[in-house]
């Protein structure tokens, strides 16, 4: 099977790579990646027969053989990635093909900093939590992607801090063709301490690249992180990601989600309540056009008593675009009072468009209140009345109800300067 | 009477769904007049509010409606109401993810741009709202929420009653509007619409009860049975409807 085929080639791009550049590395790092390799290319790329995978052909990326990004061969200047950034001010990480860029970044002493560096400087720190949330278990490309851990953002917001600006994460692909980047982020909010982060992916050219990322996060007891994840990568691009969090006690953690762009996308969402009393949102966007597939596969475990989690997926789908929405949750044994509430809903602006919504609920304690609801369908011909019936012409009337359906998500987002630049990127995509 | 005609049905027939509801509607209404229409449940008071604001599930089959010197049966929902033809709804539709003011807005300046009149800016919109606001009893906390979207029934028809007093149409039809108020919400509502009485201004107030009309005067009653009007009165002929029913009337229909 080529797919075999490409699981080998890929190990063996690993053995090179491990044992020239990256063989430098602590031991513990070291020994965390064979793990990752190992794993790997026990699983395989994951194929349509299996459940996480049913709606998700990934032989594109399984098929396609893609090198190992090496550093870009020209670092864009400040001009060509401003388009992506929200504020001058405030940290900021840039990585061009998965390499950090020092002069296009503002760190923040070693909390805002690239992973590598930290790896070195604050090896204690990065490894009580670097793979300790994202498991490599089931997730192949988790795998890989901890096979092959270099360089990524890592921000540390210590114990009762308070990050004011928003913390910029920004991935520009140069576009670079057949060519693969793992980035590895970590974030740990620590006990009652408080920020925002938004992480962006972006591409400079389109072209037929492959972004596998993982992001780990990690909030403390009485902490609050709200994190928003940008995903517009270039249209003939693929992008995986899983975002896996750990939350403690009575913590708060807002996970905003936006994906615009790629021609095949995957994003594992897992999110861990551990501790008691702890607040969750996620909120999700996606916006497709078309032949673009996005997967969204979300995963909210309630481990722990008097949790509350709120989860809000809209998607816009076009052309002959294709939406994907798992939303699986789990109350485990002794997680009394969960208050736990899913929405999925699915605009479909053409008939050739199509979503898949499953919900999948698996509740193992007894008082607790679950909520699901999804919908599949075109622009409501009430809605449209309404609004024609005010004067409001039937082409602006669909705009605006297509709009409000991204809109209601955006609308939870506190960043204003991010909200205005994904309200102008969503109107430019419908007045297109 | 005095005035101009400014609505003029005739012979009006009207099917949904294969069923004719409206059975050959005539109804004549001039500027500034307010008319209620009255009737049992199923007569086709909805419908014929529906139908004359252009409703795409209700199919005309025979009769004409002139307003304001044209067709209205040739003209679609959104020029119906830019040429000044509001229908406040009986279930009105939740936007989501679209402000109150943002929809709002967008509608006036859909009507004063037919108009050729220059569109408002936020700020200046702001200016008209706030006095559109204070003759309903809002503050404008319900102006940045979705439209309807967990409004309660009545919020959801003083909604209705303040798009009605921004946009200004010639001639407003009102849907059941009372149905689902309390008491209290029912006198706002009827003292917005008495407020917003002017000879330029008809009202067309369909109604299943008499209470509305304890609070806005109609200067014409028309009772609908069986899709056709089968008596049109003075104010006093509401009042003879609350006494009586509907069941003498529907008899007499049949007679005639």
């Amino acid at each position: 099977m080529a797919a075999t085929g490409t699981v080998e080639r890929l190990v063996g791009s690993y053995n090179a790579w491990a044992a020239n550049g990256a063989s430098r590395a602590p031991s513990w790092l070291k020994e965390l990646r064979t793990g990752g390799i190992a794993r790997f290319a026990e699983l395989g790329f994951p194929n349509m027969k299996q459940e996480a995978w049913r709606f998700t052909n990934v032989a594109p990326i399984a098929e396609g053989s893609f090198d190992v990004a090496k550093p870009p061969s020209r670092i864009p200047t400040l001009d060509e990635i401003r388009p992506y950034l929200l504020l001058e001010a405030g940290p900021r990480l840039v990585f061009v093909d998965g390499f950090f860029q020092a002069a296009l970044s503002t760190p923040f002493f070693d909390d805002v900093q690239s992973l590598a560096h930290v790896v070195q400087h604050r090896p204690d720190l990065v490894r009580a939590h670097l793979g300790k949330y994202a498991s490599v278990g089931e997730r192949p490309f988790s795998a890989l992607n901890t096979a092959f851990v270099h360089d990524g953002a890592f921000v540390h917001v210590a114990a009762k801090a308070t990050a004011e600006l928003p913390i910029q994460l920004l991935f520009v692909a140069t576009g670079e063709q057949r060519v693969v980047i793992h980035p590895r982020n970590l974030v740990v909010v620590e006990r009652e301490a408080r920020a925002s982060i938004v992480e962006t992916y972006a591409a400079l050219r389109d072209g037929a690249y492959w972004t596998n990322a993982v992001t780990e996060i990690a909030v403390g007891d009485g902490a609050r992180l709200d994190h928003y994840r940008v995903q517009r990568e270039g249209v003939r691009a693929y992008h995986v990601a899983t975002t896996q969090s750990h939350q403690g006690r009575d913590s708060t953690l807002n996970l905003h989600f936006v994906a615009f762009g790629g021609a095949l996308a995957r994003h594992d969402i897992g999110a861990v309540m551990a501790g008691p009393g702890g607040t969750l949102i996620l909120n999700g966007l996606y916006l497709l056009a078309g032949q673009q597939h996005a997967d969204h596969h979300t995963t909210i475990d309630h481990a722990a008593d008097h949790c509350a989690s709120h989860e809000y997926f809209n998607g816009v789908l076009d052309d002959k675009s294709r939406g994907v929405f798992t939303g699986r949750i789990i109350v485990r044994p002794g997680a009394q009072k969960t208050d736990s509430k899913q929405t999925n809903n699915n605009l479909l602006l053409s008939t050739d468009a199509h979503a898949d919504s499953q919900p999948q609920l698996e509740i193992y304690a007894d008082d607790v209140k679950c909520t699901h609801g999804s919908t599949v369908g075109p622009l409501d011909p009430r809605a449209l009345f309404y609004l024609k019936s005010r004067g409001i012409g039937a082409d602006e009337a669909r705009r605006l109800l297509t709009y409000g359906f991204a809109a209601e998500i955006l609308g939870r987002m506190d960043v204003a300067p991010l909200r205005a630049q994904l309200d102008q990127i969503v109107r430019g995509r419908l007045a297109e | 009477m005095a005035g101009r005609v400014l609505l003029q049905v005739t012979g009006l027939r009207a099917a949904v769904a294969g069923n004719e509801i409206l059975k050959g509607v005539d109804l004549s209404l001039r500027d500034g007049e307010v008319h209620a229409i009255m009737g049992p449940n199923g007569s086709g008071k909805s419908t014929l509010a529906q139908v004359l604001a252009g409703h795409p599930a209700y199919e005309v089959r025979a009769g004409t409606v002139t307003y304001d010197g044209k067709d209205l049966l040739d003209m679609d929902p959104e020029e119906r109401a830019r040429a000044g033809v509001f229908l406040a709804f009986q279930y009105p539709v939740e936007i989501r993810g679209i402000t109150n003011s943002y929809f709002l807005r967008a509608a006036l300046n859909a009507i004063r741009k037919n108009r050729g009149e220059a569109e408002l800016d936020p700020i200046d919109f702001l200016q008209v709202l706030e006095q559109k606001l204070k003759a309903i009893g809002w503050d404008d906390s319900m102006m940045n929420r979705p439209v309807n979207e967990g409004f309660s029934g009545g919020e959801k028809k003083r909604n209705e009653i303040l798009q009605l007093a921004v946009l200004e149409p010639k001639l407003a039809i009102l849907d059941e509007t009372d149905s689902g108020l309390d008491i209290d919400a029912l006198k706002t509502v009827a003292e917005t619409v008495n407020k917003l009485r002017s000879p330029n201004r008809a009202f067309l107030i369909v109604t299943h009860y008499q209470r509305l009309l304890d609070y806005i005067t109609p200067d014409v009653v028309h009772v609908l049975a069986d899709g056709r009007i089968v008596k049109t009165g003075g104010p006093e002929l509401a009042l003879e409807l609350e006494a009586k029913g509907y069941d003498w009337l529907r008899d007499g229909a049949m007679v005639s």
